[in-house]
C-alpha cells in the first residue's frame, strides 16, 4: 500500500504557521496611514475611511511542535520583542 | 571619569561619544555589545545609528543584547545612563525610560540643527546648562517623533520627567520648531528616579566650536558635575 503509506507521511509533515499583524495603536500617530489614506483618496477610490499601516510577521513552525505551547510562547515573544504595547497592538494566528 | 559608550553592530555616533567626552578631559571607551559586563564605569553613554539595521523597531533588537543586561544593572544600582538618539530609543525599548519613539510626522529623516529649551534642571543631565539658556544642537533622525499614553504623560510631567523640548530661537513651543511631530514638543526624558535620561539631539556632535555650537558640553559637564568631579579645560 504505498500510495497510503505516502499520504501519511505527507500528513505528519504538515508544517504550521504563526502570523502575527501588528498595528499602530488607535491612539498613536500614524503618518504612513495618513498619507496612504490621502493618496487612495487622490487616486478616487472613494469610501476610504481609515488607513493603519502595520507589520506582517510569519513564522515557520518546526514539524512536531504543540500548538498550545507554541501559542503561548509566541504571545509571550509578540508582547516582550516583536510588538512594542506601548506604540502597538497585535494579532497571532497559528494555522 | 570613566565613560563607557556601547557599540552596537551599526553604531555610528559611538566613536564621536567617546571623541566629546576626551575633549572634556575624562577618558572613554568602547564596549561591544556581547560583552556581559562594563568593567570599570562611571557612566554609559548609548550612542546614536542604527543598532542592528533598525530592524523590526528602532532599538528593539539592541535592547536583548548582553551587554544591556549590564547596563540594567548599572541603572539599577543608580549609576548614570545617557541615551542619545538610537540609544534613546533602545533606553525605552528597554523599559529603562517610559514611552517610545515613532516615525517622524513628516515621514522625512530631518538632519538640521534644532533649538532646545530645558524644561527641569534638576538633574544629573541638566544641573549646569543656566537658566534661560537654549541649546543649539543637531539632530539626525527618521523617527523621534516621543510618544506615551496619557497615563504615562502625566505620571512624567509630575514627576519632572521632561528635560528637553524643542522650540525656536527666542524659547518658543511653536509647531514649526517641532522637527518630528512629538508629543508635547519633547526632545529628550529622565526616568523617576533621575539617573538615566535619554534625547533624540546629538550633544556629542557639539562639543566645540568648530562644529559649529558648544553647547552640547554642559550636557556632558552635568553629568561629569554630578560625578564629583568638574571639567577639564577645554583642550586647545
Amino acid at each position: 500500500m504505498p500510495t497510503i503509506r505516502l499520504v501519511f507521511a505527507g500528513l505528519a509533515r504538515i508544517v504550521m504557521k504563526a502570523k502575527i499583524i501588528i498595528t499602530p495603536k488607535k491612539a498613536v500617530l500614524d503618518p504612513q496611514g495618513k498619507t496612504v489614506q490621502s493618496a487612495l483618496e487622490h487616486m478616487g477610490y472613494a469610501g476610504v475611511a481609515g488607513v493603519h499601516v502595520g507589520k506582517y510577521v510569519e513564522i515557520d513552525l518546526a514539524p512536531g511542535t504543540d500548538r498550545t505551547a507554541a501559542q503561548t510562547a509566541l504571545d509571550e515573544a509578540c508582547h516582550r520583542f516583536l510588538s512594542n504595547p506601548v506604540i502597538e497592538d497585535y494579532k497571532l494566528e497559528i494555522e | 571619569m570613566n565613560f563607557a559608550v556601547l557599540q552596537f553592530p551599526a553604531s555610528n555616533c559611538d566613536q564621536d561619544a567617546v571623541h566629546a567626552v576626551r575633549v572634556l578631559g575624562h577618558a572613554a571607551r568602547l564596549v561591544w555589545h556581547k560583552d556581559n559586563s562594563l568593567g570599570d564605569t562611571d557612566a554609559v553613554i548609548v550612542p546614536g545609528g542604527f543598532s542592528y539595521g533598525d530592524y523590526l523597531r528602532c532599538g528593539a533588537i539592541a535592547r536583548f543584547s548582553p551587554v544591556m543586561q549590564a547596563v540594567k544593572q548599572f541603572a539599577d544600582n543608580g549609576g548614570l545612563v545617557l541615551g542619545i538618539c538610537n540609544g534613546f530609543q533602545v533606553l525605552c525599548e528597554a523599559h529603562l525610560l517610559p514611552g517610545a519613539l515613532i516615525r517622524n510626522r513628516s515621514l522625512q529623516f530631518r538632519c538640521e540643527h534644532v533649538f532646545l529649551k530645558t524644561v527641569a534642571h534638576d538633574s544629573p543631565f541638566t544641573s549646569q546648562i543656566p537658566e534661560g539658556k537654549l541649546l543649539r544642537v543637531p539632530i539626525a533622525h527618521g523617527e523621534g517623533c516621543f510618544f506615551a499614553d496619557a497615563d504615562t504623560l502625566a505620571q512624567m510631567k509630575a514627576s519632572r520627567q521632561i528635560l528637553w523640548q524643542y522650540c525656536d530661537a527666542q524659547g518658543e513651543l511653536t509647531d514649526d520648531a517641532n522637527p518630528n511631530g512629538a508629543l508635547e514638543h519633547i526632545a529628550g526624558i529622565c526616568n523617576e528616579r533621575r539617573n538615566v535620561a535619554g534625547l533624540m539631539p546629538h550633544p556629542e556632535r557639539a562639543c566645540e566650536p568648530l562644529l559649529g555650537s558648544a553647547d552640547g558640553r554642559l550636557i556632558f559637564e552635568s553629568m561629569i558635575h554630578a560625578l564629583g568631579q568638574k571639567p577639564a579645560a577645554l583642550a586647545a
